[in-house]
């Protein structure tokens, strides 16, 4: 419960970072999700990637929508700035953030609701504009916080709690990312935090629009025979098509991977990610062969999940925008405005 | 002919161009306004234009008006009729006396003429035809050519035209002197075969001074660079489209770093209304000035977000180029429409403030402010235009910018006030205005962050749903509100003569009309203040001028007295005494029909008295 203060101390021990900081610092308010919610965590994976990467908490922006999903920003990197913005609108707030400061990283949360219905549209077209941030999807397909109406992402013929079967079609935010040009794009489960932790860290020093669909199933709503998207079920359909090391700096590659197993992916930040191939033919860096390779396990009920794509040189909309450096927020008067003398000449011109 | 006399007029007539839509004419008919200007004479030009790209019906009204009244005049002297579609129409709307200027190559049989009016025919395809063999090359020196035949019936001075046709095509030879012979073509066959000039002349004057001639969108766009604006985000919709055009081609001449040649602002065109606040909502969040520009159907897409910049208090600006409503109304059609809307925008209790320019000079100087207002406010500020001033060319004084001045970057708390110790609650009230402190996201390590919601919190932005926490809260909103009443510009007075029981409130794009109408209403005797308020909340002068005044009209462009029914709502007066004049066929509102309003009411209120007329 968030009138609940959380306690500040912590063991001395406690591990430090590069910047000096623990784990702790990475923290925010007690969640007050349901014990045992997949969102909770996610959570404590962004905190671990964030840890991990050294990333100084206050440069980051944690952007969301409308649901379970989105009141999650709350529970981590409580000294960032977080925004609990309208229902499936997290993508447009978001993008006029970056807009305004380059140098933050964007933290975009949101649910299945808030993504693939009510912001179907702001999800598509941040994807296709590369805005540079890290957009988790945390996928659980319900309607949690009004209590179990299906998504737009429960598969067809899933069973609710109450029993009814869902005649919708699924919509696969993983595929439409690819096919709008997501530079970045994952899927993992929230159960599987040695795989999500790495894929959280390596889409945030991804430059461009990184995407990561993390199944994440409700306890409440969404956890019982005939959901596809209970722990159960999620665990004996996942087919990891890889996993992944993120390596901060220049420390050589470890020594243990296996001859022709690993893959290393340069980051535009500087940080390279190891990535351990499962699918010995699965390619990260074709997006057509991703897309089909998608198709076809989707058609087996089969989960894929690991890093499905990545493009190491993306670009994102600052450059196509061709903005200067300085972040625009820090702008005045004196570069901004034109002054007297242009207003003259300008009034010159129309008469 | 009949023996109605031809008008006779000298440098206060209106001529009316039909046209078809796509055929080139817009330039040539804007040339002639510009001519007519370089006489010294003022014009107000408007162009009435359908939801349409290609083959529908096009007006441009050219209102001559040596005595500067800028509003539509209504009626029609002069007609230059080149649109069959529209024929009858543009016949029968000729004033009696009139003139109609027609293309004569074809013959007309009599009955599609009128015998009050003068007929000039002029062969224009046949000439054009003679003279070219490109299709587009006759039809757009057709244009070239009427306003030739123009030039030497109103007895204008060619010299001026061609100075105007030399700005245009500086460069660029061939298109330059194509274009001077096409206009002397036209010039020279009325001097040789028609009686000039007309009695509709001009004659040159000096009444236009240093005035610029601007559309009200480019200025407001141009207010919107000087004021700071880094990022706009815009979804096209007419009449608002060109801001964002305008705010480009700005942004490219002024905003590029000389070195890099890199931009010093974003523009991003949103998927749709909704992604285009929601951009400027996370801009202004993160401390840059941003600003979006749609119109009525816009400003209800995003109510939603509206509310949130009320509630989380975050600046935004809107520039609403109003069209008329409601649904998709009439979208290139003027109203002052959405008053109501923008007003009290969103769901639950919310108030926003409103900016009312006149003009194209107050478009510009209240979009540089709106974006100071709303750092300052830290909410949603609208700027009010409406398709008459944003999309017409309209005279008015040189833009003007004082460059000592600095933004209001508002209550902003830094790293370095956090770090003395500064008390931060980013829904605190420190010094009783209302406004609490905000920081930008980034600022300091372990200070100052806090989490950004559209639910309840307390004074320290910690989530709450007690009552009392929610009831401080609006309350305090309501304390900001009346903070905005003496930041917004404040209405401007003009008494009449003598002292008057009877006032005239209005706004925006009635000024002129109103000016003009006063003289008017005094010609029939009657006497009346005006108050012409630019900007919601009111301020107290508002109350005061009602509480001094027995009626007071309220003259506006839309169908319920929108701006009447905000008055009666904030001040809680009688709305008895508030009598409402309205216009709202989609056309401006003319000194005429303002007149004509007043002035009956005003003599209905001349109650004889009981025993004279029962005796």
């Amino acid at each position: 419960m968030t009138y609940i203060a959380k306690p500040k101390f912590h063991h001395p021990g406690l591990k430090k970072n590069e910047l000096g900081y623990t784990h702790r610092d990475y923290e925010g308010k007690i969640s007050t999700l349901c014990a045992g919610c997949g969102h909770d965590s996610i959570t404590a994976s962004i905190i671990e990637a964030c840890y991990e990467l050294s990333i100084e908490p206050h440069r980051v922006a944690k952007i969301s929508g409308i649901g379970c999903s989105s009141k999650t920003p709350d529970y981590f990197l409580g000294n960032s700035h977080g925004f609990n913005s309208v229902h499936g609108r997290m993508p447009s707030v978001l993008t006029g953030a970056n807009l305004a400061n380059r140098e933050l990283i964007y933290l975009g949360v949101s649910g299945d609701g808030d993504s693939a219905s009510i912001g179907f549209g702001q999800f598509a077209h941040s994807i296709r504009r590369g805005v540079n941030m890290t957009y988790i999807v945390e996928n659980n397909g319900v309607y949690g916080l009004t209590k179990g109406q299906f998504s737009a992402t429960a598969d067809r013929g899933s069973k609710s709690k109450k029993g009814v079967t869902n005649t919708d079609n699924a919509i696969d935010l993983v595929a439409i990312a690819l096919q709008l040009g997501a530079t970045f794009v994952a899927r993992s489960f929230s159960g599987d935090k040695t795989q999500l932790v790495p894929l959280i860290a390596a889409a945030i020093g991804h430059k461009g629009a990184s995407f990561i669909d993390v199944i994440s199933p409700c306890i409440a709503f969404n956890n019982h025979a005939g959901s596809t998207k209970s722990f159960d079920y999620v665990r004996e359909h996942n087919d990891a098509v890889n996993r992944l090391d993120v390596l901060v700096g220049r420390d050589p590659i470890a020594v243990d991977y296996a001859p022709g197993t690993v893959q290393v992916v340069e980051q535009h930040d500087g940080s390279r990610i190891a990535l351990r191939k499962i699918d010995a033919d699965y390619d990260p860096h074709d997006r057509l062969g991703a897309q089909t390779f998608l198709a076809k396990h989707a058609a087996k009920g089969q989960i894929v999940t690991g890093l499905l794509y990545v493009d190491p040189d993306a670009e994102d909309l600052h450059s196509h925008l061709n903005t200067v450096q300085t972040p625009l927020n820090t702008l005045e008067a004196d570069t901004l405005c034109p002054g007297s003398a242009a207003l003259d000449k300008f009034n010159a011109s129309l008469r | 002919m009949s023996d109605k006399k031809p008008i006779s007029s000298v440098n206060d007539f209106v001529v009316r161009f039909a046209n078809v839509n796509g055929s080139g004419s817009a330039s040539a008919n804007e040339m002639f306004a510009r001519a007519i200007l370089r006489h010294g004479v003022p014009v107000s030009p408007r162009n009435i234009f359908p939801s349409n790209i290609q083959g529908l019906p096009t007006w441009y009204e050219v209102r001559v008006t040596e005595d500067g009244h800028l509003g539509a005049r209504g009626g029609v002297d002069m007609m230059v009729a080149m649109n069959p579609q529209t024929w009858d129409k543009d016949v029968a709307g000729i004033e009696p006396g009139g003139y109609l200027f027609y293309d004569s190559t074809k013959p007309m049989p009599s009955t599609k003429f009128r015998d009050d009016i003068t007929v000039i025919g002029v062969p224009l395809t046949a000439i054009t035809n003679s003279t070219y063999t490109d299709p587009r090359q006759r039809q757009l020196f057709k244009n070239i050519i009427y306003l030739g035949a123009l030039s030497a019936l109103l007895d204008m001075d060619p010299k001026l035209i061609e100075q105007l046709i030399g700005e245009q095509y500086k460069g660029k030879e061939k298109l330059l002197s194509s274009n001077v012979h096409a206009l002397h073509l036209g010039r020279d066959w009325a001097l040789q075969n028609l009686k000039c000039p007309l009695g509709l002349r001009i004659r040159k004057s000096d009444k236009v001074g240093d005035r610029i001639f601007i559309e009200g969108n480019s200025a407001a766009a141009l207010g919107a660079v000087y004021g700071g604006a880094t990022v706009c985000a815009w979804y096209p919709i007419t009449p608002s489209s060109s801001v964002a055009e305008a705010f480009t081609a700005h942004c490219k001449k002024y905003r590029h770093e000389p070195e890099t040649g890199k931009a010093k602002y974003a523009i991003v065109q949103g998927e749709d209304e909704l992604a285009s606040i929601g951009i400027v909502i996370g801009a202004s969040w993160n401390g840059a000035r941003a600003f979006t520009a749609t119109s009525g159907p816009g400003i209800s897409l995003m109510t939603e977000f509206i509310g949130l910049s009320y509630f989380a208090e975050i600046p935004a600006v809107i520039m609403n180029i109003q069209r008329a409503g409601p649904s998709t109304g009439m979208p290139t059609r003027t109203q002052q429409c959405d008053i109501i809307a923008c007003a009290y925008a969103s769901h639950g209790d919310t108030k926003h403030v409103l900016l009312f320019p006149e003009d194209p000079a107050e478009a510009f100087e209240f979009a540089a402010a709106a974006f100071d207002l709303a750092e300052r406010l830290q909410t949603t500020i609208f700027l009010m235009l409406d398709l008459d001033i944003g999309m017409n060319h309209r005279l008015c004084r040189p833009l003007k910018w004082d460059d000592a001045k600095q933004y209001d970057r508002g209550k902003v708390m830094t790293a370095e006030m956090l770090e003395e110790g500064r008390d931060f609650g980013r829904y605190l009230d420190v010094d009783g205005d209302g406004i609490p402190y905000r920081t930008y996201p980034g600022t300091h390590p372990t200070k100052g962050s806090y989490f950004t919601r559209g639910t309840s919190r307390d004074r320290y932005a910690r989530y709450s749903e007690e009552g009392s926490v929610y009831a401080d809260n609006m309350q305090r909103l309501v304390r900001k509100f009346e903070t905005a009443q003496d930041l917004v510009p404040r209405p401007l007075q003009a008494n009449a003569e003598r002292p008057t029981k009877y006032g005239v409130i209005y706004f925006g794009s009635t000024s002129p009309a109103m000016d003009e109408a006063i003289g008017l209403l005094e010609s029939r005797g009657h006497q009346l203040d005006r108050l012409r308020i630019r900007a919601f909340p009111f301020h107290s002068s508002v109350a005061s001028f009602l509480a001094e005044h027995d009626f007071v009209y309220v003259v506006e462009q839309n169908r319920d007295s929108q701006l009447r029914q905000l008055i009666v709502n904030e001040n809680g007066i009688d709305p008895v005494r508030l009598v409402p004049i309205t216009h709202y066929d989609g056309t401006p509102i003319t000194a005429r029909y303002i007149a004509k309003a007043i002035g009956d009411h005003q003599d209905h209120l001349k109650v004889t008295p009981l025993r004279k007329a029962v005796s």
